[in-house]
């Protein structure tokens, strides 16, 4: 179906400002039990939330709820899981309105909440949600989309206000991410892998070599010179003429780091980077691979191996030299 | 026409916003902030600037602040490319502007909301759209892809040739720490860093610990450029530029100049102190005090040995016979530096460059008649000689 921008738009607008339905009510009153559970998963050893005697002697003068269960007292449960089982309301319309356009992503990103009070055994907690605010198309590192907050007001059975939660997501188009697998048969997300090296005009054709299974160094057409990393002019007698050689691969460690942190996605860290001189002259950055962390060091003789490090990338690595 | 910048320029001005991790607004108003403030230091009028610069890695625009501020015309603007590399860069733009009458005062400025917006600690993506890819597709593959990574890499190779241990990074960092302890608008005000404490912090990216890395930090600081003449005009005290400086090494390249025939020499920081001293005239015997970029501990032991307080490779002994310290022969970082003030960019450093000269910094030592200022290393980068007015 085509729709315009601007009639897309113009339909996401009409929801802002609606209730998504009809109050959300707890199944359950504030309890003790469920107060002890949340406890013991959270690690919350405070006794003003599970110990009688030493909650009557605090400011609360009895048992009372962590602030931070605020929304699970109006959780739906395991139906939460099975969509079919959810009764379609407003926020549900405006999703399906974006997934009809592509935007089938969506990913929580904020939610703020403020307490007015601590909740006690025996209150029955309502919510009711606004679709508060839509954005406007935002460009994000996963894809394009829509920023939706929506904002739920906690009531007791008095209808007294006890706290309220703005939470955002974002509906977004997935794109196509180059250093993203694909996502399994069974779409859940795929591992991440290491980011791909981009392949521009002076960086490519070494790149490809890699993926031949061999690690070139260029030189120079005109006087012969060696140099890595590649790039279209000779530093000494500025010929842009070039060939290259297949490097022996042998070398040596001139320094080395171990990555830890930030632990970024898809690379295993700890993991050591290395630069090595190799035979040739030129150096080289890589990874030290089949040996353990602490056996790398300056000056260790290092042979090249090249191999797949996912199912689509391969690089060139360094073993110990045998 | 001048021939060389040796008392041609002198900083009048100096603002800044307070540093945090969370500055609640848009780097254009930190920015404006502190120009504003800069301003007032000065005691100028802002249709008195008609010169702006800052990093090309600033998001904001110089015309924005301009207007925001009340600034009117401009004459001169212009960008320092490279990072932290450009912290007295931008102030070596603006002297080349007073001087040779391109512009009367210059703001030079950074702005950045680098803890709450982006964080350089993150490193590069495939997201980059620009030159830069072919650059950093010989690195992310293998992971090495943060600025702690790179600068590790040239760290270990200097540790291992000069013998260099942890426990002599640790004392930059704590003699920093021991700086920025009396300093109130430093995140680590009153709280000291012992020896304990830096062994036990974790790895970052082995062999730089969690305290040889600087903070990230909400923040902006500005400095104005005029110059001698019109500074003896003004009741703000001012820093005279001896002698300043850009400069690359051969084989540079951002971050990762690996190819060269030694990777544990900053050749661009050699290049930077060699015309800093052609220039004023003057060598490290006549430097009281320094401002050493510090993104990384290590790098302030690498600089002390460019620019010729110690020989090469003996810079762990300096820092470790008391030489940095307040009482020493050349505190350094007397504001607590980046890794224990605040990360601006270097361009807060170039404030207490100033604060110093002018006799008010909080941990004012008793003489600085000269002061070093640097910027970054591993990219092109910059430095100066800051002198008392005559």
């Amino acid at each position: 179906m085509a729709t315009s921008k601007e009639e897309f738009e113009a339909r996401l607008q009409e929801f802002v400002g609606l209730e998504i339905g009809a109050p959300e009510v707890g199944a359950d009153l504030v309890n003790e039990p469920m107060i002890r559970h949340w406890c013991e998963v959270m690690e919350d050893r405070n006794p003003v939330y599970t110990d009688p005697a030493a909650a009557k002697d605090s400011v609360h003068g009895g048992i009372v709820a962590p602030p931070t269960m605020l929304q699970t007292w109006i959780l739906d449960g395991f139906d939460m899981a099975t969509p079919e089982k959810q009764p379609m309301n407003k926020q549900r319309e405006l999703h399906a309105v974006f997934n009809e356009q592509g935007y089938t992503g969506v990913v929580a990103t904020n939610c703020d909440q403020s307490y007015d009070r601590y909740l006690t055994p025996g209150e029955q907690v309502s919510g009711t949600t606004v679709i508060e605010t839509i954005s406007e198309e935002k460009a994000t590192a996963i894809g394009i989309g829509y920023f939706i907050e929506t904002r739920t007001t906690f009531r007791n059975q008095d209808g007294e206000q006890v706290g309220w939660m703005v939470f955002r997501v974002l509906k977004f188009k997935p794109s196509a991410q180059p250093a993203a697998a694909p996502a399994g048969d069974d779409g859940a997300p795929a591992a991440p892998v290491r980011l791909r090296a981009p392949r521009t005009h002076d960086n490519g054709w070494w790149w490809n070599k890699i993926d031949e299974g061999e690690l070139h160094i260029q030189k120079c057409g005109e006087c012969g010179v060696l140099r890595h990393p590649p790039r279209p002019m000779c530093g000494e007698c500025r010929s842009i003429e070039w060939t290259s050689i297949i490097s022996t691969g042998k070398g040596v460690i001139n320094s080395y780091v171990i990555m830890h942190h930030p632990p970024i996605p898809g690379y295993g860290f700890p993991i050591a980077c290395a630069l090595i001189d190799l035979e040739e002259g030129t150096r080289i950055i890589s990874n030290v691979v089949g040996c353990d962390l602490d056996e790398v060091h300056i000056g260790m003789k290092v042979s090249l191996s090249i191999e797949n490090v996912d199912d689509e990338m391969k690089l060139p690595l360094f073993k110990p030299a045998q | 026409m001048p021939t060389t910048l040796k008392n041609e320029a002198a900083i009048v001005g100096v603002g800044q916003t307070e540093y945090s991790k969370n500055s609640g607004r848009s780097e254009v108003q930190l920015a404006c902030e502190a120009t504003k403030a800069a301003i007032m230091d000065a005691g100028i009028a802002p249709s008195d600037v008609d010169g702006m610069v800052t990093f090309t890695l600033d998001t904001t625009d110089d015309i924005e602040i301009a207007r925001a501020v009340g600034i009117g015309e401009l004459t001169f603007f212009s960008r320092t490319p490279h990072g932290g590399g450009a912290a007295v860069g931008i102030v070596h733009q603006a002297a080349m502007a007073v001087a040779t009458g391109a512009a009367k005062y210059v703001v030079c400025y950074r702005a950045l909301n680098g803890r709450s917006g982006q964080r350089y600690s993150e490193g590069v993506s495939g997201n980059i759209v620009t030159s830069d890819l072919i650059h950093w597709s010989y690195y992310m593959p293998f992971g090495l892809m943060t600025p702690a990574s790179w600068v590790a890499l040239i760290t270990q190779r200097y540790m291992h040739e000069t013998g260099s241990k942890p426990e002599d990074l640790a004392q930059v960092c704590i003699t920093q720490r021991d700086h920025a302890v009396k300093n109130p608008a430093a995140f680590f005000y009153q709280k000291p860093l012992s020896l304990d404490d830096y062994m036990n912090a974790r790895m970052i990216v082995d062999p730089l610990r969690l305290y040889d890395c600087c903070q990230e930090t909400d923040g902006a600081s500005a400095v104005i450029v005029t110059t001698p003449e019109r500074a003896r005009d003004l009741d703000a005290g001012s820093a005279v530029i001896r002698g300043i400086a850009q400069g690359a090494g051969s084989e540079q390249e951002v971050m990762t100049s690996f190819y060269r025939d030694s990777i544990s020499e900053i050749r661009e920081m050699d290049v930077v102190a060699r015309e800093c001293y052609r220039v004023s005239g003057l060598g490290p015997d006549d430097i009281d005090a320094a401002i050493v970029y510090d993104a990384f501990s290590s790098i302030v032991l690498m600089q002390l040995e460019s620019f010729g307080f110690c020989k090469t490779g003996e810079a762990k002994d300096f820092v470790q016979d008391g030489n940095v310290g307040l009482g020493g022969r050349l505190p350094i970082n007397t504001h607590g530096g980046q890794l224990s003030e605040a990360y601006i960019h270097g361009v807060n450093g170039v404030i207490e460059g100033v604060r110093l000269i002018r006799g008010d910094s909080i941990n004012q030592p008793p003489k600085s008649d000269h002061v070093l200022v640097t910027a970054g290393i591993g990219v092109p980068t910059s430095g100066m000689i800051l002198g008392k007015p005559d």
